[in-house]
């Protein structure tokens, strides 16, 4: 009984102190101003829109949404497109030098990205994608493409090779019996890899802010704005940040470990 | 027809390899290019760096700040993974509520934490409404570096230290339960069981844990950014700094090329006075 | 159904050598067990008969076809897979009747062979489900259904009863047999199991260090195995082996060691005459030792050391001067510890080897 209620307590604790922070400025970004600056007033009396309206319309909120969202798919297709083929190799194909390959994949993982903002900035003045969404969609695939291959590889590990070499056996080439046989059995992992993909690059806020100027990303506007809003527009970006990224952890929960475990190994 | 596998193999890896090579070679090397490129001399830009007065600073924040939160993630990180791992009903639910920050960034778990220190924020209505306090305490601003200094480690600790929680629960999942068995049978008490056995087959995932979030503490930018500004300047901070508000690339490099050099040291120095093995075995 | 022809194939795994100059000729219809313990290239060898690895050096014929730089598709093989392989996302109907479709089979044949094996298999109430809905010896049905539809010119097995509990694998053995004797398909079969390679196998091949040591029969292999190797390998307990003098005089020899003396028949004086050897390795198998005197059998005395009792048989595992020989006996029998007796070797039975090549003399 004594254990059980000690856990408990722990259990509560636990839970206001991860889910406080996320309440608390969900609540100030519903706060009307007036409320939010009276200081004998803790719990708001009415909830509003207005600031999330006025961070969307007033202060570009969407332009910085819409390019956050474009950034991010776009830096899922390019790591997938790169990082798929290598992955496939990684499980596959016995080469000299598999391992030295690995290693250097889980290397560029923990690569500080902020050493390649800067020259990015302007190599892509010269080739002409300065301050665009595939700029720094590219910028983002050197974080997202290593886990790409690492997580993407454990889930190609995971199946089989047999069930491919029945394809090939069976009158398929190696390209279509991937295609017909392992994709299908890989893709709720790859569709949990993508959409922490997503979140890698909706969060990321140093590349963006650096290379692009006008066409920031969300975090990178609100990096740049934030400062100069009042507190309550603040709330509101923060609240629209997190929620996304929230709900989407939630739906790939069952690869919570997988997916953090080993991209960070 | 006999190297078909092999030329294969390699066209699949070509992508990958030259998207490395552009996009982190090459800036790699154009960032030592303009860190060492001054009309003044190649360290021109170290040196104006190092005796502007604020640099030292600017290391010391950031070793500071990584010197406390590191070691407090860690031990938060532990203490919760061995709770969770006890496996009681709805550990699980405790599990997600946990992984909450994870999914977020540094920008708004800085807000967050901004909701609740501001001067007109819930900790000041809070303290007084319940009367503890008459006027509001303020956290930010240049005069009160040294709180918003503890705001910023908490609000890291906080934001950070379920990545470590996960990695550990992991490698608390892959311990042999009969290792445990076998202990109760050898009549262990619980504190022997997490010094003479947890800990020691945990040891990998530790060093992976302290190893990732080392790094990226030096690496911290939104959360100081957001918070305090160039009061309490640290490294990533002034490279952007000096990128997108003096437009000087070089010093800019320089800061980027220190905190490479320091994040290669540690990770060197980890892995050298960790145990190198285990850790290679986890890694490969 | 075709004849399947290996020459002198040889694959390397960058520096590590899987298979050493293979050569072997498969009849058409006939079933052909590859065994060897594991790391010998069976494996290998079946991969490189299906396509899936290709061969460093050497040559596959189907038939008169030349295959060798076919890719697995173009074979027209079948394969059952030690994990069974059966597609996970396709319902067992799928996972028969894909194959077919992938080959541009009518609709009416595909659902006609799809039926026809499914009874054949006793799985037609499996068919609308999925592989995970079945058991492991439902699911080698599956495999085993979707690989014969086709009517291959070569049926391949990677150790397919391997993953079977006991009981179901003896069944499932002599279940296989019987299907591929009515089907007459050339059957390549791989396993490490002796048991499984003597009662299915219509010739033998055993394999050691990516080379065939010996391929026929299987009780050639079992009474006249090539080396000591196979004469170990195959039959449980193992043969007993001991090293023997050699004393020849005048068109006879007599073998000795301590305790022990052979006069050898006159086909085995002439293989020794011809390897001119000074001690030879005898081998002999424990059915082959007697607990009481019979023509032609050679007696030495020892003690009980040690008696396992099988219930059907018994073990008795008796020291002498020169040796602890394994002797088995048909029935149950009780024997005390240290119990002195006599054994009795059966001559004819024995076997000689080279004990420096290892190779059997005559």
């Amino acid at each position: 009984m004594m254990k059980k209620t000690l856990i408990f307590i722990l259990c509560l604790l636990i839970v206001l102190w991860f889910c406080g922070p996320v309440l608390l400025i969900l609540i100030a970004a519903l706060t009307p101003s007036a409320e939010y600056y009276d200081l004998a007033r803790l719990v708001p009396t009415k909830l509003t829109l207005t600031h999330l309206e006025s961070l969307f319309v007033r202060l570009n909120g969407w332009k910085a949404t819409l390019i956050s969202i474009q950034t991010a798919l776009l830096s899922i297709v390019i790591s997938f497109a790169i990082g798929l083929p290598a992955a496939y190799v990684l499980t596959r194909y016995v080469f000299k030098g598999k391992n030295l390959f690995r290693l250097t994949i889980l290397l560029t993982r923990s690569f500080p990205v902020i050493i390649i903002g800067v020259p990015l900035v302007t190599l892509y003045l010269r080739i002409g994608i300065a301050d665009s969404v595939l700029g720094v969609s590219l910028a983002h695939s050197s974080m997202i493409l290593p886990f790409i291959i690492i997580i993407s590889s454990s889930i190609l590990g995971g199946i089989s090779v047999e069930y491919e070499e029945a394809g090939m056996v069976f009158g398929l080439t190696r390209f279509r019996s991937f295609l017909r046989i392992t994709l299908p059995l890989a893709l709720p992992g790859f569709a949990a890899a993508a959409i922490y993909a997503f979140v890698l690059s909706w969060n990321e806020v140093f590349i963006s802010a650096i290379i692009n100027l006008t066409n920031r990303t969300l975090p990178a506007h609100i990096l740049n704005t934030a400062m100069t809003s009042p507190d309550y527009f603040k709330f509101a970006a923060g609240t629209v940040m997190a929620l996304p990224a929230m709900i989407f952890i939630f739906f790939t929960r069952k690869y919570l470990m997988s997916m953090w475990g080993i991209s960070l190994k | 027809m006999i190297h078909h596998k092999g030329k294969i193999a390699l066209m699949l890896l070509l992508p990958t390899f030259a998207y490395l090579i552009v996009f982190i070679f090459y800036p790699l090397v154009d960032t030592c290019l303009l860190a060492f490129s001054n009309p003044a001399g190649p360290l021109e830009n170290f040196r104006r760096i190092i005796t502007s007065g604020e640099f030292w600073k600017t290391l010391r924040n950031t070793l500071v700040i990584t010197g406390i939160v590191v070691p407090l993630q860690l031990i938060l990180g532990l203490a919760l993974a061995l709770f969770v791992n006890l496996r009681f009903k709805g550990y699980l639910f405790i599990l997600y509520i946990i992984a909450i920050p994870l999914a977020l960034s540094d920008v708004s778990a800085a807000l967050m934490s901004y909701s609740i220190f501001a001067s007109t924020g819930f900790l000041n209505k809070l303290l007084m409404a319940w009367g503890w306090i008459e006027r509001p305490l303020y956290f930010f601003g240049f005069r009160f570096q040294d709180r918003a200094f503890w705001v910023i480690v908490i609000t890291e600790v906080w934001r950070a230290t379920p990545l470590v929680f996960i990695i550990l629960l992991a490698g608390l999942q892959a311990v042999n339960k009969e290792y445990l068995e076998a202990a109760n049978v050898f009549g262990f008490s619980p504190w022997q069981k997490l010094w003479k056995i947890v800990l020691p087959i945990l040891r990998p995932s530790i060093l992976s844990a302290l190893l990732i979030r080392t790094i990226f503490a030096f690496q911290v930018f939104g959360v100081i950014w957001i918070l305090a500004g160039r009061d309490i300047p640290v490294l990533a901070g002034e490279a952007y700094y000096w990128q997108t508000v003096v437009y000087n690339s070089n010093i800019s490099s320089a800061y980027g090329l220190i905190i490479a050099v320091v994040t290669i040291l540690i990770s060197w120095a980890y892995i050298t006075f960790l145990k190198p093995k285990s850790f290679e075995e986890e890694a490969v | 159904m075709s004849e399947v022809t290996v020459k002198e194939v040889k694959k390397y795994f960058n520096q590590v050598k899987a298979l050493d100059g293979v050569d072997m000729k498969i009849q058409d219809g006939e079933f052909v067990v590859l065994l060897g313990p594991s790391g010998c290239g069976k494996t290998t060898l079946l991969r490189c008969i299906s396509g899936l690895e290709t061969v460093t050096s050497g040559e596959i014929r189907f038939d008169q076809k030349n295959v060798t730089h076919l890719p697995p598709k173009d074979r027209n093989l079948a394969m059952v897979f030690q994990s069974y392989a059966v597609w996970p996302h396709m319902k067992v109907k799928e996972n028969i009747k894909y194959p077919m479709r992938i080959k541009k089979f009518s609709k009416e044949e595909i659902d006609k062979r799809a039926k026809e094996t499914a009874e054949l298999l006793n799985i037609t109430e499996l068919m609308d489900r999925y592989p995970a809905q079945l058991s492991g010896g439902q699911r080698q049905r599956v495999a085993v259904a979707r690989a014969i539809v086709l009517e291959p010119a070569a049926l391949l097995m990677d150790e397919p009863l391997s993953n079977l509990d006991a009981l179901l694998r003896v069944t499932m053995r002599s279940e296989l047999k019987k299907l591929q004797q009515r089907i007459q398909t050339t059957t390549v079969y791989v396993t490490h199991d002796q048991v499984e390679a003597m009662t299915m196998g219509d010739r033998i091949a055993v394999m050691r260090d990516g080379k065939i040591l010996q391929f026929g029969k299987a009780e050639e292999i079992y009474q006249r195995p090539k080396n000591v190797f196979i004469a170990g390998f195959i039959g449980s307990p193992q043969m007993n082996f001991l090293e023997m003098t050699v004393k020849r005089e005048e068109g006879r020899a007599e073998l000795v060691s301590k305790g022990l003396s052979i006069l050898c028949e006159e086909d085995k004086v002439k293989g020794l005459e011809k390897a001119n050897l000074d001690k030879v390795i005898l081998g002999i198998r424990p059915e082959n030792i007697l607990l009481s005197p019979e023509n032609g059998c050679v007696p030495i005395k020892g003690s009980v050391y040690f008696t396992e009792r099988l219930g059907g048989e018994t073990i008795v595992h008796v020291s002498t001067e020169s040796k602890r020989f394994v002797v088995k006996v048909s029935g149950d029998a009780l024997f005390n510890e240290n119990e002195t007796l006599r054994i009795y070797l059966n001559v004819k039975k024995t076997r000689l080897f080279d004990p420096e090549t290892e190779e059997a003399i005559g």
